[in-house]
């Protein structure tokens, strides 16, 4: 019986399997040295992530290539969007190093987390199943659960992490829900064969409608689009900061490749019907998120309602792929790019405004509230530049990369047709751009609160500057990154 | 109607009223015990559906090994299941009204059609035939990335588990036998070399005893 059994192949699956080995070894390691020699751990982790960006640049090869019976697929957006994630993992990473440090909070636990959290986005990028796709949900999902509570004497961050469980947990059983629909219905997990049944009209319109709405919810929560959007404030707000910075980051390229490998790559077919729902929840967040930090004084809060706001821009990309009806290869595959390009440009400005929260704050100290940024001109004029550059790029003014990625999206929407939704979408940006510019006031025409001398380490310093400079380099030069976006999609496709 | 059908019914019945019952329950083990009754009557339906492996493991690991638990931890954690449902009652009108219009909802876009009895069981399949090989045969070729995804969850819930819950307090004595194994003479005892003692004059005695 298991004569036809074939072994699968391992190599496209390789970075998985070399990061799930080295936590291991970071495990152990940390048993064994963990109490003395608390480097060994965080070293071994960044050493991990470098290993598997090196495994998966050597397997770039633009071919698509399925595994495992068909449900892991490694293509040129999973390398893609792979090498991203741990680059994005790995500044994390540095950007906390002292905080954790003087926190208590350095310990092994924290780096074998992180890489479980990193191999379920890997799983999640690399799906080619449902089940494969719900299964590194999960992976990644626990692990954030238990990163948020890891500061255990903090209450704060202790009710974020039951917030976060409950309605994840909730998420997630929508989600599955939705996807027994679609098995039902078309009687297929892979993504592949859904897309089969539904292009040969198989499947029962209605069940798939109904699993459809499950679906598109739990994708929603992922993302964080309203009115799936409620943990993201408290989330944000409750996690140290590292933390923060870690759901704020990398996640979002997971949750990009979920929402495209299970709504464009298996549902294309319903497209009509998802894009819908996507159009209203992208205006919802875009208008609420923007709407909202205006009100806040924390930072850490008021980049939650900004993350909504940017996710329901990404949204808009998302739903800009089929125009009438009628599947045009370009106009779709330059809305998704514009989609990817958008997430991309969002994980680089979050990464430097969390990275500026981490620098301002000390032992003892957190610098959450916005007043923390009052004359950081004074204080030092190079980290106020390199903050003005991330807020000007949040905010969507031009010459930087968030400015390209705002006009990507909505030429994208316009393209498809939906010009008011464009124009809604400018104006609530123009709102949102107060907020962003209150920072840049705080920092140049007030006087400082908080006067103590910004004593950060040569590494955070270092690479929040060329975060900075990333901002505006890519601002300058959009295309380089907008063609790879692209190539990555029309390879993948 | 055929005697399947009857036991069908009766199993749905019984796992409604019990999961009803597990929230409305003024007693904390009670909704403990009504949970397990909800998921033997599910067992009973996956065995209607011809997966008995299903079904016993269902017994086995839910109704054995983890409510048992789950009774302890009740029984255990004392709750005071009022001051938990404060609210229950000024609620449940709203509760009522949002979970029926879901409920009917679904029940209009689905109804019988699709999910009905009809379809239920696909097909007969041989008596001799095993759910268990069936499952163990795919478990561990095709699905065995899956399993392999699913394992590292579990380990991702013990660490997490382990990091939340082990605290370590600082003023706990502990015995440590390899150190008190390794302990020798010297370290316990310390022989110091003294001049001896020789009787003097009584003032010389006392300066000594000063210094």
């Amino acid at each position: 019986m298991l004569n036809n059994f074939v072994m699968p192949d391992l190599y496209p699956a390789a970075p998985e399997i070399f990061l799930l080995l080295m936590s291991f070894l970071v495990l152990f390691v940390d048993l064994a040295f963990g109490a003395t020699q608390r480097w060994m751990a965080a070293m071994l982790t960044a050493v991990t992530l470098m290993g598997c960006a090196a495994i998966t640049l050597a397997g770039v090869d633009g071919q698509t290539v399925l595994t495992f019976s068909g449900m892991f697929v490694d293509d040129l957006l999973s390398d893609f969007l792979k090498l991203l994630t741990y680059l994005a993992v790995i500044m994390m990473l540095i950007y906390s190093r002292r905080y954790l440090a003087d926190r208590g909070l350095d310990k092994g636990e924290f780096y074998v987390l992180v890489l479980y959290a990193t191999l379920g986005m890997m799983v999640m990028i690399s799906a080619a199943n449902l089940l494969t796709m719900y299964l590194g949900l999960e992976l990644m999902s626990l692990s954030l659960y238990g990163l948020v509570a890891i500061d255990r004497d903090s209450p704060r961050a202790t009710e974020a992490a039951m917030k976060y469980f409950v309605l994840g947990a909730l998420a997630s059983g929508l989600l599955l829900y939705g996807m027994s629909m679609i098995y039902g219905a078309t009687g297929s997990l892979e993504i592949g064969g859904v897309a089969q049944a539904l292009y040969h009209e198989q499947a029962d319109k209605s069940v798939l409608v109904f699993g459809l709405a499950f679906l598109v919810a739990g994708v929603a929560f992922k993302l964080g689009l309203v009115p799936f959007h409620m943990w993201i404030p408290d989330v944000y707000h409750g996690a140290p900061t590292a933390v923060t910075m870690f759901i704020g980051s990398a996640p979002k390229l997971a949750a990009f490749a979920m929402a495209l490998r299970l709504l464009v790559y298996a549902l294309m077919g319903l497209a009509v019907e998802w894009q819908k729902m996507l159009l209203i929840m992208a205006v919802l967040s875009i208008g609420l998120g923007n709407l909202a930090a205006i009100a806040q004084t924390n930072i850490k809060r008021m980049l939650a309602y900004s993350a909504i706001s940017h996710m329901g821009y990404m949204a808009l990309g998302m739903m800009s792929g089929l125009v009438g009806g009628e599947l045009d290869p370009f106009t779709a595959v330059n809305a998704y790019s514009s989609a990817l390009y958008y997430t991309v440009a969002y994980v680089m400005m979050s990464l430097g405004a969390f990275g500026m929260v981490l620098l301002l704050s000390r032992a003892g100290y957190e610098a959450e509230n916005l007043e923390d940024f009052k004359g950081l001109n004074q204080r030092s004029p190079w980290f106020a530049a390199m903050m003005l550059i991330i807020m000007f790029s949040m905010a969507g003014i031009p010459f930087f990369v968030g400015f390209f990625a705002k006009f990507a999206v909505l030429l994208a929407a316009i393209k498809a047709g939906y010009t008011t939704v464009a124009v809604i979408a400018v104006m609530f940006s123009l709102i949102g751009a107060f907020y962003y510019l209150r920072v840049v006031k705080l920092m140049y025409f007030d006087a400082p609160v908080d006067a103590a001398p910004i004593k950060a380490g040569l590494d955070l310093r270092v690479l929040l500057s060329l975060n900075g400079l990333a901002v505006a380099a890519f601002g300058l030069f959009p295309d380089a990154l907008m063609t790879v976006c692209t190539t990555a999609l029309i390879r993948s496709l | 109607m055929e005697f399947k059908t009857i036991l069908f019914y009766v199993f749905s019945t019984v796992t409604v009223v019990a999961a009803l019952r597990v929230i409305t329950a003024r007693n904390p083990v009670h909704a403990a015990l009504f949970l397990v009754l909800a998921f033997f009557n599910v067992a009973g339906l996956w065995m209607l559906l011809q997966a008995e492996f299903l079904a016993l493991a269902l017994i086995m690991v839910y109704v054995g090994a983890v409510m048992v638990l789950f009774l302890f931890v009740v029984m255990m954690l004392d709750i005071n299941i009022e001051r938990v449902r404060a609210g229950f009652w000024s609620n449940l009108p709203l509760g009522i009204l949002v979970g029926g219009l879901l409920a009917a909802e679904m029940a209009a876009v689905l109804t019988g059609r699709y999910f009905g009895l009809a379809n239920l069981p696909p097909h007969d399949l041989p008596a001799n035939h095993s759910n268990t090989k069936e499952l163990a045969r795919v478990l561990y070729t095709d699905y065995a990335y899956p399993l392999e995804i699913a394992s590292v969850i579990l380990l991702v819930a013990i660490i997490v588990a382990v990091t939340l819950t082990l605290r370590r307090r600082k003023d706990t004595k502990t015995m440590q036998a390899s150190a008190q194994i390794a302990v020798k003479a010297k370290d316990r005892m310390r022989l110091v070399k003294m001049a001896s003692e020789v009787e003097e004059s009584a003032p010389a005695a006392k300066q000594g005893e000063q210094a």
